[in-house]
């Protein structure tokens, strides 16, 4: 039987893991997701994981021995955020690049400087070009869920890619929310053992990984990085699928919230999608067509179904707690490639917002639709909007 | 009529075809220390191949391992520059939870070991990784074209230290990054020279053949890099030994105490003291090493650049606890 408790998003990382029972596990302590590789460390200590625990000197070691030990054949874990994230960041491209189905749990928190442990998603937003598959949770079940299902699309032949998945600082990561552990045998059933297809250091089998390409082959490689992406939309669907039979909680690459016809639609990730997903309640007690999107998986970009949601509204705000300078924020581009091509399309609307952990309040959220319904009547507005700002103290 | 056995296995790990530089110094390194793991895995646990490299970003590394070509029988990872430590942590852990016997051997040059990947060889000493580190050590980044590294001598050119009016060529001391390796106290650190291959051989299989880590630090030249006529690699190395410019020698578990220096040959005077080297009276000037080298041209119009460089030595064998008297050549 699954079990029924309380936890906090990072418990809730270390949990998964435990259940996907990988057999390495590098970490560097680093706020805010330390408290997964000591509820590692606990785990395997207790002799309730049967796991070499790495503790590495620095996040750039982390990934490094992640990739020695799954480049050797066997399922790796690590966690971490922000600094530690872009200090990986070197190794992230060769894990993609050899095609290595390692998982990374990141505890979503901005950059330095000015340095601030507080959530933003800046730093897995810029690891979006390594290659790497990118889930983002709302809650503290879902990050539980989507580390099992990271896993599990990492895995698959077609797509033998890393992937990282991303909750919130501190809004997740230290806040204990209710979470159904689900049962071991289940978990194995759905994972399986990992049987290493490419990657193994086998003295009977010997082969070379990691080779220098020239120009007649670097971009093949390449290829392969982007064909992998693109086959992971299909398998992500048939895991959500089987993982939705077999534990019975329904993911989709773009979640929708109220959006038949609605006219104005949120498009956020991680926990602010449920801050927008009330704020649309709110709205709609009044009267105001608004709905609401979650993007559960960021990278491969879902861009058919983002195609089918801009069917559906007229104004698509964007709500983003990054920045790329000069455009707006990451998703403001990726939704005008979805987009651009389209007979039909809404306005597209960004709204940079929350960011260094600052909360993100119905009154900013007025702000945004305000903003929203000015485009909506046909008013000119600004295309990116940062919300929330206090520029008494610019 | 008797066969001889010959010194060394004849199973090669690095496969003729790779597209090192002729007269590479480094690729006989690597020829032989796969060979000497080689046979110590076959001694310990029964199976030569018992064992799988993860190397660094590196001359060595990008010779042997040009898509879809691969000099290396044996199983290989090369993940980057500065973290050939890290990864091979990963591997071991890996193996351990396999059940795979063996060992790992990583293997990083003088710029991958020294100076950026210094931390990722740290961590891994300090965790007790059951791995050897070898660093090939040919004094520069020789991947990219001869910049200096903190592993360049005293006094040599390279191209970003080029002697001109206002330099003598590289200003500062060579790093020893064995004696780090030992500050660590691992089981095994030793200094190696193709100049001799007999103990280098018998050092990388010890190595091999100690639970837990070792390192190991290869003088290999780089005709290339340093300037040097081809087919004197082994020559160069070996007047290295015999003049005093590359001790060699091993620590165990760090014991700085008992440091095993070895006799360099050349005719050097060696003075014992209860089984123990203390001091060693060079016959050949360093003159002879460093004569043979384009990269030291510029010293022989410095003299005085060069006596600095026998201070330097004198104070690097004080560390090894060694009174050393150096030669200056004949007029």
């Amino acid at each position: 039987m699954p079990i029924r408790t309380v936890m906090k998003a990072n418990e809730a990382a270390a949990w998964a893991a435990k259940l996907a029972k990988p057999k390495v596990i590098a970490a560097f302590p680093i706020t805010p997701s330390t408290l997964v590789p000591e509820k590692i460390s606990e785990f395997v200590a207790n002799g309730e994981l049967d796991a070499e625990f790495i503790k590495v000197e620095s996040e750039h070691s982390a990934i490094s021995a992640c990739v020695g030990a799954s480049a050797a054949g066997v399922r790796t874990f690590t966690a971490t955020a922000s600094q530690g994230l872009a200090l990986m960041h070197e190794v992230l491209f060769i894990a993609a690049g050899m095609r290595l189905p390692i998982v990374v749990a990141v505890g979503n928190r901005s950059l330095s400087a000015p340095i601030n442990i507080w959530n933003d998603w800046q730093d897995s937003i810029s690891e979006r070009d390594t290659g790497w598959l990118q889930f983002y949770a709302e809650n503290n079940q879902e990050a539980l869920d989507l580390i099992l299902i990271a896993f599990k699309v990492a895995e698959n032949e077609k797509v033998l890619l890393p992937a990282m998945v991303g909750f919130d600082a501190f809004i997740l990561t230290h806040t204990v929310e209710p979470v159904e552990i689900p049962d071991q045998e289940v978990v194995d059933e759905f994972l399986g053992e990992y049987e290493p297809k490419h990657a193994y250091l086998d003295p009977e089998r010997p082969i070379t990984q990691g080779t220098l390409a020239f120009p007649a082959h670097y971009m093949e490689a390449r290829y392969t990085v982007w064909e992998a992406n693109e086959n992971a939309k299909k398998v992500i669907d048939e895991v959500f699928e089987e993982f939705e039979k077999k534990f019975g909680r329904k993911y989709r690459k773009v979640e929708e919230y109220r959006t038949e016809d609605a006219e104005i639609v949120f498009v956020t990730m991680g926990s602010l999608a449920g801050t927008v997903k009330e704020y649309v309640d709110h709205l709609r007690e009044q009267g105001i067509k608004a709905g609401a999107a979650k993007l559960t998986v960021y990278r491969p970009f879902p861009i058919e179904e983002v195609r089918e949601l801009a069917k559906k509204a007229k104004v698509i705000a964007l709500l983003e707690k990054n920045v790329t300078f000069s455009v707006g924020g990451a998703l403001f581009q990726d939704f005008s490639r979805a987009l651009i091509n389209e007979k039909e399309k809404p306005i597209i609307l960004d709204f940079i917002l929350g960011l260094g952990g600052r909360d993100v309040t119905f009154q900013n959220l007025d702000e945004v639709l305000e903003i929203s319904r000015k485009a909506l009547n046909g008013e000119k507005v600004d295309e990116v909007n940062w919300i929330g700002l206090r520029k008494e103290i610019l | 009529m008797a066969v001889r056995k010959p010194p060394i296995t004849t199973r090669e790990y690095w496969a003729p075809g790779h597209a090192a530089c002729a007269g590479c110094g480094c690729a006989t390194a690597l020829k032989l220390a796969t060979k000497a793991f080689s046979e110590a895995m076959e001694e310990k646990f029964g199976d030569p191949n018992a064992f799988a490299i993860a190397q660094a970003t590196g001359c060595m590394e990008v010779v042997s391992a040009v898509f879809p070509y691969t000099a290396w029988r044996a199983p290989w990872v090369h993940v980057a520059f500065e973290n050939a430590a890290a990864a091979a942590s990963g591997v071991e852990a890996a193996w351990k939870k396999l059940g795979r016997k063996g060992k790992i051997l990583a293997i990083g040059g003088d710029g991958g070991t020294a100076d950026i990947g210094l931390q990722a060889l740290s961590g891994m000493l300090e965790r007790r990784h059951n791995v050897v580190y070898l660093m090939y050590d040919n004094e520069a980044y020789m991947n990219t074209g001869i910049q200096r590294s903190s592993s360049t001598p005293y006094g040599a050119w390279t191209t970003t230290s080029p002697p001109g009016k206002y330099s003598i060529g590289e200003d500062k001391p060579k790093k020893w990054v064995a004696l780090i390796a030992a500050a660590h106290q691992i089981p095994y650190v030793a200094t190696a020279s193709i100049g001799n291959p007999f103990d280098f051989v018998k050092k990388m299989k010890k190595a091999a053949k100690v639970d837990g880590p070792a390192f190991v630090q290869v003088h290999c030249t780089c005709p290339t890099g340093w300037k040097s006529p081809l087919e004197k690699g082994v020559e160069i190395a070996r007047l290295a030994i015999e003049t005093g410019v590359w001790p060699l020698f091993e620590i165990e578990n760090g014991d700085f105490f008992n440091i095993k220096i070895q006799p360099p040959g050349g005719g050097a005077k060696v003075k014992r003291e209860g089984g123990k080297i203390v001091a060693i009276e060079f016959k050949k000037p360093i003159e002879e090493y460093l004569k043979l080298q384009g990269r030291f041209k510029h010293l022989f119009k410095r003299p005085e650049a060069i006596d600095e460089m026998r201070e330097q030595i004198k104070a690097m064998w004080k560390v090894l606890g060694v009174e050393v008297t150096l030669p200056k050549p004949e007029e």
